[in-house]
């Protein structure tokens, strides 16, 4: 018996997150073996064995080319039914939930989604993410095949080399499963990203209106960081959702996020408490977001920040 | 089209999640419900469908009866019909919630005609458990994305748009076909005046729901560890500048 490790990967290029799974799935069975789909992958076989993969099972299909859920689903399936593992592990991200929702549905079998801890047995006991990261679930997992994945950035990526063999796997794909593979891609613009960013400026709705975000515009644009908001900014159509940092928005984890205006709910917390340090700027001293900052001005965020601007500029100019 | 929307109803925590003693419930004594955010712009896809394509929308939930609140806020922004399927455990798992909704969407269908589009949120706020959509999809034998961000419809095909790392991927799904709805796809309008008295009179079908327990069974729920931090007050006011400005400099952003 053995884990087996779902390899997430975009064109042959290794999501980091696959690392994270490899190191759970050590934890879970003494022997890892990992699983690339599409002949794109094959180069990251190396990789995969420096991390602990005994053997990696590679399947070629023309299905498989680019993404697709169904078609990765049903490889993984397939693979379970060929390969017996004991378990199959996938890091939580959308495409390693995704995958593996395919792959339980299709084998009907049950599957937890980000798993924080997992201890093992016939049945076993897992504690798992809830509301985001705000609330934890401890939960059994009963299942011939266990198949879980593990909350992203939750389990740390560690070399363990191991042997590494490739083997050939074929899986039987039907042609109708091409429905769901991407049908075309518009590539990102090179730059930083909300994700990206090593500083970050949040509004909340202590902005005020879309005009008012002009200062924090200004100041994001001086330190090379880029603005972001609270869930309360994007429902009052102040900005658009790409800029949303929370639980249905994006996941930051800059070196500095100044959160301003922002009151602390958990919808936002989540999506921001990745960020090495907090810096509040708030009225209210008791916010939820400036108890939990690392720093905090009490203040008005409209007189605040153009100081700082100013500041900026002043130290830049000596 | 016809188009069916699933939803949850979940609380709505503001600072803090606090759980009932005995571990098997969010404390929900102060605590307001809403509609699962994906979920909620969920149904406006489905509205906005029905108005640039003609047709009628459903919204289902599988829930306690209180759920009925849900069900009328979507009627209240132009959802035609609704539908619930009552529970009084606590929330069912993945597997059951998913084979009681697909036995539901079959007779729905066997009695009013197939739906062209069924749509779910990306997941839900609170169990966040990434699979119902997929499982109901699978089960009725139709294509599934996740996680949406943008539906265009192209004759029988559904052009679909996803945000991933490298860009966004376009989906080309043929019809009938289940999405998983993600939030930033629309703004949800606010329902009218007219449209919340409207929904007080729409008729809630009841479907009694029929699933086998899954192989995922809460234990209990926990609180997550507190991140203590001890902030450091750098001022009030403007006055605070030069301190902050120190703290970009010590981080290394003041270049």
């Amino acid at each position: 018996m053995s884990a087996l490790v779902v390899v997430e990967h975009d064109r042959g290029a290794l999501s980091p997150a696959t690392l994270e799974a490899l190191a759970a799935a050590r934890g879970i069975d003494a022997e890892v073996h990992a699983l690339t789909l599409g002949a794109a992958a094959d180069g990251v076989a190396a990789e995969l064995a420096a991390h602990g993969a005994a053997v990696v099972h590679q399947v070629h299909h023309d299905l498989l080319s680019d993404y697709g859920p169904e078609a990765w689903g049903e490889a993984v399936a397939q693979a379970v039914r060929t390969l017996q593992p004991s378990a199959v592990v996938a890091c939580g991200t959308d495409r390693g939930n995704e995958v593996m929702a395919q792959a339980a549905a299709r084998l009907d079998l049950p599957f937890v989604a980000n798993c924080n801890e997992i201890t093992t047995g016939d049945t076993w006991s897992i504690v798992r993410v809830r509301w985001g990261g705000s609330l934890l679930e401890q939960c059994t997992l009963t299942a011939s095949t266990k198949l879980v994945t593990v909350t992203h950035h939750q389990f740390e990526a560690a070399e363990a080399p191991a042997a590494g063999a490739t083997q050939a796997l074929s899986v039987d794909l039907d042609a109708s499963l091409a429905r769901t593979v991407v049908a075309e891609r518009v590539e990102r613009a090179a730059g930083v990203t909300l994700a990206t960013a090593p500083l970050v400026v949040g509004g909340g709705r202590g902005v005020g209106s879309a005009e008012a975000f002009a200062p924090l515009e200004e100041l994001a644009g001086l330190l090379g960081g880029v603005v972001g908001c609270s869930r309360a900014v994007t429902n009052n159509g102040w900005r658009n959702h790409t800029d949303q940092v929370g639980q249905t928005g994006t996941r930051i984890a800059p070196d500095l996020y100044m959160a301003c205006g922002i009151s602390g709910a958990i919808q936002h917390w989540v999506g921001a408490m990745a960020s090495k340090k907090i810096l509040a700027i708030n009225t209210d001293a008791e916010a939820n977001m400036v108890t939990k900052a690392d720093y905090a001005v009490i203040g008005d965020l409209h007189k605040v920040i153009p100081a700082i601007i100013a500041e900026v500029q002043r130290r830049r100019g000596a | 089209m016809r188009v069916l929307v699933c939803v949850k109803r979940v609380p709505a925590p503001g600072a803090k999640i606090n759980i009932t003693a005995d571990g098997q419930a969010v404390d929900t004594a102060y605590l307001a419900f809403t509609t699962s955010p994906h979920e909620e712009c969920a149904v406006e896809a489905a509205v906005q469908l029905v108005e640039q394509h003609g047709g009628e929308s459903t919204v289902l939930t599988l829930g306690p009866a209180e759920a009925d609140e849900q069900l009328r806020y979507a009627a209240s922004i132009g959802v035609n019909k609704a539908v619930l399927l009552p529970v009084v455990e606590n929330d069912w798992d993945p597997q059951r919630t998913a084979a009681a909704i697909a036995a539901a969407v079959r007779d729905l269908e066997a009695a009013d005609g197939p739906f062209d589009m069924v749509l779910f949120g990306n997941e839900s706020a609170d169990s966040g458990n990434f699979q119902v959509g997929v499982r109901v999809a699978h089960a009725l034998g139709r294509p599934m994305v996740n996680g949406i961000k943008g539906i265009d419809i192209d004759g029988g095909t559904v052009r679909a748009r996803r945000e991933a790392d490298a860009g966004v991927e376009v989906y080309a799904v043929p019809m009938p076909c289940v999405l998983g709805v993600k939030e930033g796809i629309n703004l949800p309008r606010y329902p009218t005046l007219k449209g919340r008295l409207a929904s007080k009179k729409v008729d809630v079908a009841q479907v009694s729901p029929q699933g086998e327990a899954g192989g995922q069974q809460m234990v209990t729920l926990l609180q997550a560890a507190e991140q203590v931090s001890q902030t450091v007050m750098l001022g009030n006011g403007p006055e605070a500048a030069p301190a902050v400005v120190d703290l970009l400099e010590e981080l290394g952003l003041l270049k």
